[in-house]
């Protein structure tokens, strides 16, 4: 298969990241994996240019990442942690601002948003309330209707469950997945917790210290550690209630 | 406007005080007299308003005082002369500096002159605090007659003639054609030795002034005696007659009905919303990008803050009088003043509003991929947007307030009622500046709150 991301030792300053390569496939699901602090967040984002390396180089699509990142981030749609939802517009304004400014009609965006809509079941009343009256769980359901709004070809996710209650959490998980599977895009998920990295990725990425520890499926990941580390991190999440 | 709409006309100016409104007025209405079209921009300001306006070509002429001219206007300078300036002779009296005391307590005592004051070292004097610090006032009278009286306290002008005549004091400093000497029952001092300048009133005008009208002005040298002054001074300032007509009965020339109240607040409302308006407008136009700068170039933007916050603290009236040289009198001037003073509000709640948004909104706005400046107008500038409106908001009552400065420099509005009220001590007068402009003050709050609540982001 194709790649869409090839990053080769890429690197940020202070240790924070890096040298880290890695390749990601065409409607690959991949989660990137680790403890807090291992740099998970800063590669998902070199991804879309919010974060330029220091060293190293990341392709997309065989290209290097272009001076104007702005007609690239729009095909690859980004759910930031909590939903990052803007307070001045509601759920509705919230997914249509991008298409609204590309001047699509107002017909098309509607079809649009009741699409996205019953993907991600966000019940109806709640597009016309603003950020400020949604729930946990309906603003991350929010934050995913406006990143797909364009149909990017990449999903990228930080922390799609982060702060949610344990129920929401069951829910949403179930939701995002069976998204994933009908809109067979190349996604990228970051997350600290190994059963759910392992419940929406048959990939998954472990960092740690800014470094790739070991790729591999989970089974994998438990069976075959590449070193000690690995090892203690699966104990650690099975421990966990 | 006005001052477009008359500006083929001759222009007279006047200082903030009764008496030269009523020499201006005078000359004004000499000249129409003439058959030569002229306007009266009355109570400008001080004397250095009106020596610049003149030399700056805004005000054609305008009353002046021999002792005010060779002290404070050319003395270490260049002759009229050398400025394109010409003085008429004198007009017939002087507004001296002069000392006066109750005519029943002169009698008693035998004082004609100051000189006899030496003899009567315990009377107690009051001076106004200007009179007390003037070199050519009290410290002068003092040394020329070798005054010994130790009992001298400062008062308020408007309070001495009150004390004088109470008999609280025996003495104190006038002018020689204040309003009050028109009782009688107060004399001036004979000035014996010749301590105080003398202050002969004459027209200042411009070189270029037509013929016509210098012989029109030149007319009234002469003409107007020290009881005719007094007389029209206590006519405009006791009686409340208006300037104008207190001239035109002087000339014996009929006048027009004056303006009523409520064309007058009108008026001056129009005036004042012209100034606080425009100069907002072009605040909000310069200083919201001004703050995008601050907020996006930090190094930058502590510059600007610094500079801007500087223009703040220059005081308003020096500002003001800074911009004639430059601009003029008028409303223009008054607009780059109050325009310049909108902008720290401004920029400073664009730039607070702009830096106080959270990170991962602004970063959001880019991760969906729109540019910097789509970024800005549809994400950034909405949820800065009650900062900047609380920063506009405040400019405005700011301005209304400020607005009525303009005034002394002969731009209108609600501060021309307060100024003439000030000099009049007419509190009616006062209020029907000062209450609109509180009024307006409050309505621009008003309709700031409801703007704010219908586009400030809600949560």
């Amino acid at each position: 298969m194709a790649p869409v991301f090839e990053l080769s030792g890429v690197k940020k300053r202070y240790g924070v990241l890096g040298p880290v390569d890695l390749r990601i496939d065409e409607r690959e699901t991949v989660a990137l994996i680790g403890p807090s602090g291992a740099g998970k967040s800063t590669l998902l984002r070199m991804l879309n240019g919010l974060v330029a390396p220091d060293a190293g180089e990341v392709r997309f699509r065989g290209r290097p990442l272009p001076e104007d990142l702005a007609p690239l981030r729009r095909q690859i749609g980004y759910v930031i942690q909590g939903g990052g939802l803007f307070p001045h517009l509601d759920a509705r304004g919230n997914a249509a601002l991008v298409a609204r400014w590309l001047g699509w009609d107002e017909p098309r965006i509607e079809a649009r948003i009741a699409d996205l809509a019953a993907l991600v079941r966000l019940p109806e009343d709640a597009l016309a309330r603003p950020p400020s009256r949604l729930s946990g769980g309906q603003a991350q359901r929010v934050g995913l209707m406006r990143a797909l709004m364009l149909d990017p070809e990449v999903l990228l996710l930080d922390e799609p469950l982060g702060s949610l209650d344990p129920i929401t959490r069951f829910d949403l998980q179930e939701d995002l997945r069976a998204a994933f599977a009908r809109l067979e895009k190349t996604v990228v998920l970051v997350t600290h917790d190994l059963a759910e990295a392992a419940f929406f990725a048959p990939r998954l990425v472990l960092l740690r210290d800014g470094r790739v520890v070991q790729s591999g499926s989970a089974r994998e990941l438990c069976s075959a550690p590449a070193e000690a580390f690995v090892e203690r991190f699966v104990r650690a999440q099975r421990a966990a209630p | 406007m006005i001052a477009l709409a008359l500006a083929a006309a001759l222009q007279i100016g006047s200082k903030q005080f009764t008496e030269s409104v009523v020499l201006g007025e005078i000359a004004a209405q000499s000249l129409r007299a003439a058959g030569i079209e002229a306007g009266h921009r009355r109570e400008l300001g001080g004397t250095r308003v009106l020596f610049e306006a003149l030399r700056g070509g805004q005000i054609d002429a305008y009353p002046e005082y021999t002792g005010t001219i060779e002290e404070e206007l050319v003395r270490g300078g260049p002759p009229l002369q050398a400025l394109g300036l010409r003085a008429t002779g004198p007009l017939g009296f002087q507004d001296d500096y002069a000392i006066g005391m109750r005519r029943d307590e002169a009698a008693r005592l035998g004082i004609r002159a100051i000189s006899d004051l030496a003899r009567h070292p315990g009377l107690a004097f009051g001076f106004s605090n200007e009179f007390l610090r003037r070199r050519d006032g009290w410290p002068r009278v003092r040394e020329v007659y070798s005054l010994p009286h130790a009992d001298v306290r400062g008062l308020d002008h408007e309070l001495s003639y009150r004390a004088l005549r109470s008999g609280a004091i025996a003495a104190t400093d006038l002018y020689t054609t204040d309003a009050q000497l028109r009782a009688g029952d107060i004399v001036t001092l004979l000035d014996d030795r010749r301590a105080f300048p003398r202050y002969a009133a004459v027209f200042l005008y411009r070189a270029s002034l037509p013929a016509p009208a210098v012989a029109a002005l030149r007319r009234l040298e002469g003409a107007i005696g020290a009881p005719a002054m007094i007389a029209m001074n206590a006519r405009a300032q006791l009686d409340g007659v208006p300037e104008a007509r207190v001239a035109a009965d002087f000339l014996g020339i009929a006048t027009a009905a004056p303006e009523g109240a409520p064309a007058r607040i009108a008026r001056r409302t129009v005036e004042h919303l012209a100034l606080v308006g425009v100069s907002l407008l072009a605040a909000v136009i310069a200083a919201v990008p001004l703050g995008i700068l601050a907020a996006r170039r930090r190094r930058l933007g502590q510059i600007v803050l610094g500079v801007v916050g500087v223009v703040q603290t220059v005081p308003s009236l020096a500002l003001l009088v800074f911009m004639i040289p430059l601009l003029g009198i008028g409303a223009r001037p008054a607009i780059v003043a109050l325009f310049l003073y909108s902008l720290l509000p401004i920029v400073r709640g664009t730039h607070a509003g702009l830096v106080s948004i959270a990170p991962e909104l602004v970063e959001s706005a880019h991760a969906l991929g729109l540019p910097p400046g789509a970024a800005l107008r549809l994400v950034e500038l909405p949820l800065a947007a009650r900062s900047i409106l609380a920063g506009i908001k405040t400019a405005a009552v700011i301005d209304v307030g400020t607005a009525t400065l303009g005034a002394l420099i002969g731009a209108g509005g609600y501060g021309q009622p307060i100024l003439a009220g000030i000099r009049l001590a007419d509190t009616a007068l006062i209020l029907e500046g000062a209450v609109p402009a509180a009024a307006l003050a409050l309505a621009v709050q008003g309709i700031f709150d409801l703007i704010e609540r219908a586009v400030a982001p809600r949560g």
